[in-house]
């Protein structure tokens, strides 16, 4: 068993911290804090089966989508890719509105995304730097909202949302979503140990008031962590099922809205369904690609199921 | 005001003032005094946006759900609320079809929890030793978390077709391959269950693995010298510094299980789902619930499904309460 040195660089997670304060404890991203036994061939052997099961459904979403229906369906199943992907991509974009859902889920994603991390960000600069009255409880109020399903609320949400005229619009999805729980929370916890207290005075001392401290001294120290909390609460909004699916309509679908909707139509092709959670899928694979380490990192630090 | 001294609060007012001349002190005191009220209204004002948002979607609905299942709403006309007191629970307690959601909803949540958990001990367990290409393990381990229920369900209907089915084709093999997964009582939840684990495990496995980086070294070396197996300091060193983690993911788990909707809903595909199957035999509350309120347009019991899984979860959460006491208390 080693002992790794303290000031060995972080393999994953948040990048590095401002460089205002050296970090005094070992971070616990560090592949050195816990038990650092040597793997064996049995935890590759292991991992290697784990990850063939965790792909292996998205290969087969490929192959299924490049296939005619009757070969999907077959008594022996295509394993290979056919040559089908565009005609089915082609049919499921007319069939599904795919067109529209999509420009609607980037719209959807792409609004949320901006003002959770804005609002957040605030919110978790004030939990995490500012004293004020009732601050503790306030926080428990938000940590507490985490248990609460969207389940319990939405039968009135979706009378408020027709009252409004927004009824099936994309209002009533971006809306209830602007702000969440888990950001607040996570922006907290990264600025509490991110922004010494000594930057925020300097600032003051410099004559600048609290929004202009925001503006240049906690944007600029919480940019590592709003990537990260951009990207989770993206993947989320993109794939945000319950309560779109009631909100929204054919007519003005998110994708997994369309997505949804074309399964369970009386008929539905499987080879076309399959091209349509391809198209809803593959934009967020790209992404995990090629931000996967900092998402790994975000996960590992936020601990909280959204 | 001294400057130096670096305060712990960060609405201190700005050092100014005394070196001012008295021509502009008047200037100076309403200066100050919009400080004081930028320091003292700011705090407020970054927090407010989280509370609103969270008042008008989220709070006020959950109040307004009790208010809505005492009446009778149509999706037709939901300006017109009529009170019809307590017929709507009275109408869904005696349905059948909501205790079978109601033990659906938690056989499902029991299945799908507790391999899904273990596994994502195990696995972190794995991910924790010195690996080469780690990240490449994490991430791959977490890449169901980028598929939406919607896609991950439709694949698996796929997966767990009886006829030309992927897995019946793989248990033909074993003599075993003309199981109609989504028709079988237990099938069905065992098809449903997957998904959840499939989409769910890296995810806690992530977190565990978090968990377990922040065990100090010390404790490790202390077991291995009083001669531990590894087996020995897993289970006396890893699972005992993990309880706060495990106990938090099953508190996560569980709410999450609460709200299955997609996979089942989506797991036949065509019309099947809003009824859960045939014989309503994956049916969870949330597709009852959806049944109810947009495939039926009975919005009031609907909304009375929703103060029952309300009423659920809050028996959910104090099992889980006592548990967590009764864990805390015998470790000691």
């Amino acid at each position: 068993m080693t002992i790794t040195s303290p000031t060995k660089a972080p393999e994953l997670g948040l990048p590095a911290r401002s460089a205002h304060r050296a970090p005094k404890r070992a971070s616990r991203f560090k592949p050195g804090a816990g038990q650092q036994l040597k793997g064996g061939p049995f935890a590759y052997i292991a991992l290697a089966v784990v990850g063939i099961g965790s792909l292996l459904p998205l290969y087969w979403t490929l192959v299924a989508a490049s296939h005619t229906q009757d070969e999907v369906l077959a008594t022996t199943p295509p394993f290979l890719p056919g040559d089908r992907l565009f005609h089915n991509l082609d049919a499921a974009w007319t069939q599904a509105h795919l067109g529209k859902a999509i420009v609607n889920s980037v719209i959807v994603a792409g609004c949320i995304t901006a003002a959770t991390l804005f609002f957040c960000t605030l919110a978790g600069y004030a939990f995490a730097k500012m004293r004020f009255r009732g601050r503790g409880a306030l926080m428990t109020g938000v940590i507490l909202t985490l248990t609460i399903p969207p389940q319990l609320s939405v039968v009135p949400l979706f009378m408020m949302m027709a009252d409004l005229g927004w009824g099936g619009n994309l209002e009533s999805v971006i809306f209830p979503t602007l702000v969440s729980a888990f950001g607040v929370f996570f922006m907290r916890q990264y600025l509490s140990e991110a922004l010494p207290y000594e930057l925020i005075e300097a600032a003051k001392i410099d004559g600048a008031n609290n929004f202009r401290i925001v503006l240049s001294v906690v944007l600029p120290v919480a940019r590592p962590a709003m990537m990260v909390l951009g990207m989770l609460t993206f993947v989320q909004a993109w794939n945000d099922f319950f309560w779109p699916y009631l909100a929204l309509n054919q007519q003005n679908p998110t994708l997994q809205v369309a997505l949804g909707q074309l399964s369970a139509s009386y008929t539905p092709d499987t080879s076309i369904v399959m091209a349509g959670a391809l198209i809803s899928t593959l934009p967020l694979l790209v992404v995990f690609v090629v931000f996967g380490k900092q998402i790994v990192g975000g996960i590992m630090s936020g601990a909280v199921k959204g | 005001m001294a400057t130096s001294t670096p305060t712990r609060d960060a609405y201190a007012p700005p050092p100014r003032g005394s070196q001012h001349t008295p021509a502009d002190a008047r200037r100076q005191t309403w200066r100050s005094r919009l400080w004081r009220f930028d320091d003292k209204a700011s705090p407020y004002a970054y927090i407010a946006p989280f509370f609103l948002v969270f008042g008008a979607f989220g709070l006020y609905p959950l109040v307004y759900t009790g208010w809505i299942a005492l009446h009778r709403v149509e999706m037709t006309g939901m300006n017109q609320m009529e009170w019809v007191g307590w017929d709507n629970f009275d109408r869904i307690l005696h349905d059948s079809e909501f205790w079978t959601a109601v033990s659906n909803t938690f056989l499902i949540g029991v299945m799908s929890t507790v391999p899904q958990l273990l596994v994502a001990l195990g696995l972190a367990h794995l991910l924790n030793y010195k690996l080469r290409a780690s990240t490449f393990w994490r991430t791959v381990v977490l890449t169901p978390y980028a598929t939406s229920v919607a896609s991950a369900a439709l694949v698996f209907a796929l997966v767990f077709r009886a006829d030309g089915g992927l897995l019946n084709w793989a248990l033909h093999f074993v003599g075993l391959g003309d199981t109609n997964w989504a028709n079988g009582h237990w099938t069905s939840k065992i098809a449903i269950s997957v998904i959840v684990i499939w989409r769910w495990t890296g995810y806690n496995t992530l977190i565990y693995l978090a968990a377990m980086q922040a065990v100090p070294s010390d404790l490790y070396e202390a077991a291995s010298l009083d001669g531990a197996s590894r087996w020995q300091q897993f289970r006396k060193v890893t699972i005992p510094s993990l309880r706060p983690t495990i106990l938090f993911t099953i508190v996560i788990s569980t709410i999450g299980s609460m709200q299955l909707f997609g996979e089942p809903l989506l797991l036949e595909g065509g019309t099947l789902g809003a009824t859960g199957g045939n014989e309503n035999q994956y049916e969870t509350l949330s597709v009852y619930l959806y049944n109810y309120g947009w495939n039926l347009g009975h919005l009031g019991p609907a909304a009375a499904v929703a103060w029952a899984m309300l009423a659920l979860l809050l028996i959910i959460a104090a099992v889980n309460w006592l548990i967590g006491r009764f864990v805390r208390t015998s470790a000691v």
